[in-house]
């Protein structure tokens, strides 16, 4: 079994294999290049390693349960996945979501975003040498992840973003979190700027490295800051606005020449315009209806049980800690008020017979959520670009096929051509540009 | 912007009546299923000004177990000139699961088509190098078709030379 270019490199050039584990490639990928001394000549990528079987997997599981699976996607941006996978079913089953929650999401989604850029950029630097960038980005993304963890319960796998609306309520103080977070998120900033924008080290290995034309960009199918990178404005979320981007005031940044530092300069600007977003967004959120405290006062669950038996409970319930946010009170501005595509509040299914029911009718199988028959495409504006869902239903809980538009799938099938005639040392940063994500590209 | 979007869909029509078989709107969303042997040249006509139908943005194909037809190729191209999704889709006999490669109009085809060539076993007219992408030489089976079994074993394969 030998591979194309093992077919077909000439006698007198050397062939040397990177990866699939090898530590300047932060993801499993392998790279077979035909070399001319250190010239690249040809060279083969081959991916897979990450493959999970996401699609098979997702066409067994009902509707609710396949969405921890989307968190593993890209899993530096989890909830852009969340949110991708939840406004798909969303468009098919044609629901509103209350404002809001659309604005929680926003808000999420662009924290998610600075953490995704935050890492490609981190690695992109540590692999050039930079180590200082990288423990820079590294503290940013900390302070980001606080944020998330404290209203989603965890770091990276957060299934946050539900169907109809999100999990939980943000936190009590996260405003004051926030604005930490995007206080030290501009220092990191700053400083990267000051240490690689006229760093001759880092330009020599990205200036004028890789460049990719606005057509042959185009032509890969590339989104997101790549295809940015190269002049050309398509942003999903100008393009096609969903959640509430068109009412916020931000600017798509573009690169000239669609190298490897106009893919770094593209996505530090970015990072910039997603906190302008998360500002705005704090600002314009409407107020929750009832204050943010933690309610932990109250009956538990088991006596509420036993007395509801008797009569109507009209105490409040003690909610265990980790459904902390989604207290009853609170759904009306977190989730939508069609009760057959949302998880009932722990208060009903515990005291009465309508939430036991609404309960089970949600989770056993063949009820819960059925969208319609037929076939949607949705995207959101990812980490990496354009992320999309295709989802064919066939009436039942399960989809029947579901397909996902990675973005960072059509990024790498570029690479091949894009190291083609340069040195072998230029793989790195041109493929830590890209932000080759496995789980996403393997899925 | 909106009169282009419709200008694309009529001037199909008009232009390949026989080939197209039905032109309809579900969730927004619209698509276009035409006969199999038309794809190069709907797709070459798309590309042209003023569609400029210019990007492939994804490329799939539906496993619908049970039919004459069983496999269903979808296409969805982007035209960013008109901000213009459009989805087009193809059945394949499962007798004879044979589709033109896009590869001359899209690179991204290239590895999209391995792709399906990998999970669902559809052959590829003129492909450069149509083999797996995911799986590895010596896969048995096509893993996303629905007769293949959630948990199916594979067989041992010798180590690589």
């Amino acid at each position: 079994m030998s591979t194309k270019i093992q077919k077909e490199a000439r006698r007198e050039s050397m062939l040397l294999n990177m990866g699939p584990s090898h530590p300047a490639m932060h993801g499993t990928i392998r790279v077979m290049v035909e070399l001319d001394s250190e010239r690249i000549l040809n060279s083969e990528v081959e991916v897979g390693y990450l493959h999970r079987g996401f699609e098979k997997t997702c066409e067994h599981r009902t509707y609710f349960n396949l969405l921890p699976y989307t968190d593993r996607l890209n899993y530096v941006s989890p909830l852009i996945n969340n949110l991708g996978y939840v406004m798909t079913i969303e468009k098919m089953l044609g629901i509103d979501v209350p404002e809001r929650a659309q604005y929680i999401r926003v808000i999420m989604s662009e924290l998610s975003r600075i953490s995704d850029h935050l890492t490609c950029l981190a690695a992109m630097a540590m692999e050039c040498g930079a180590f200082t960038v990288f423990l820079y980005k590294i503290k940013a993304r900390e302070f980001i992840w606080d944020v998330i963890e404290r209203t989603t319960g965890a770091r990276m796998t957060t299934s946050y973003i539900r169907i109809g609306g999100v999990r939980a309520e943000l936190h009590p103080d996260w405003r004051d979190d926030l604005k930490k977070a995007i206080v030290e998120t501009r220092k990191v900033l700053k400083d990267v700027h000051g240490l690689l924008d006229k760093n001759k080290i880092f330009l020599n290995r990205t200036r004028d490295i890789a460049v990719v034309s606005a057509q042959t960009a185009i032509n890969y199918g590339w989104t997101g800051p790549c295809l940015r990178s190269t002049g050309v404005y398509y942003d999903v979320r100008k393009a096609h606005p969903y959640l509430v981007y068109d009412k916020i005031d931000f600017e798509v940044p573009l690169g000239e020449r669609g190298d490897n530092f106009d893919r770094y300069m593209v996505r530090m600007k970015e990072m910039e315009q997603s906190l302008r977003i998360i500002e705005q967004a704090m600002e314009m959120i409407p107020e929750p209806s009832s204050p943010l405290q933690l309610m932990a006062e109250g009956m538990k669950p088991a006596e509420a049980i036993k007395a509801s038996r008797a009569q109507k409970v009209e105490e409040r319930i003690m909610l265990s800690p980790n459904l902390e946010g989604s207290e009853k009170e609170r759904y009306k501005d977190i989730s939508t008020a069609e009760k057959k595509y949302t998880v009932p509040p722990k208060e009903d299914t515990y005291t009465n017979i309508e939430g036991l029911i609404n309960h089970f009718k949600f989770f056993m199988e063949k009820h819960g959520i059925r969208p319609p028959k037929g076939e949607v495409y949705f995207s959101v504006e990812g980490g990496n670009g354009e992320l999309g869902f295709y989802i064919v239903s066939d009436g039942t809980d399960r989809p029947y096929r579901l397909h996902l538009r990675a973005p960072c799938f059509h990024l790498v099938s570029a690479m091949e051509e894009m190291i083609q005639g340069h040195y072998l040392a230029d793989i790195i940063p041109t493929f830590g540009s890209l932000n080759m994500i496995g789980g996403e590209l393997d899925r | 912007m909106e009169m282009e979007k419709k200008k694309a869909l009529d001037d199909l029509r008009k232009r390949f009546s026989g080939k197209i078989k039905e032109t309809f709107l579900k969730f927004g969303d619209e698509i276009v299923i035409i006969e199999r042997d038309s794809l190069l040249d709907v797709v070459k006509f798309l590309m042209k000004e003023p569609y400029s139908f210019t990007m492939l943005l994804d490329l799939t194909c539906v496993d619908h177990i049970g039919q004459e037809n069983r496999f269903q190729m979808v296409y969805h191209l982007f035209s960013l000139s008109n901000n213009h999704r459009l989805r087009i889709k193809l059945s394949l006999p499962e007798k004879d699961p044979v589709v033109d490669s896009l590869t001359s109009f899209f690179k991204n085809a290239n590895w999209l088509e391995r792709e399906v060539y990998d999970m669902f076993g559809i052959q590829f007219n003129r492909h450069p190098d149509l083999r797996r992408l995911f799986m590895y030489e010596g896969f048995e089976g096509y893993p996303l078709r629905k007769d293949y079994p959630l948990r199916k074993r594979q067989p041992r394969i010798r180590l690589r030379k």
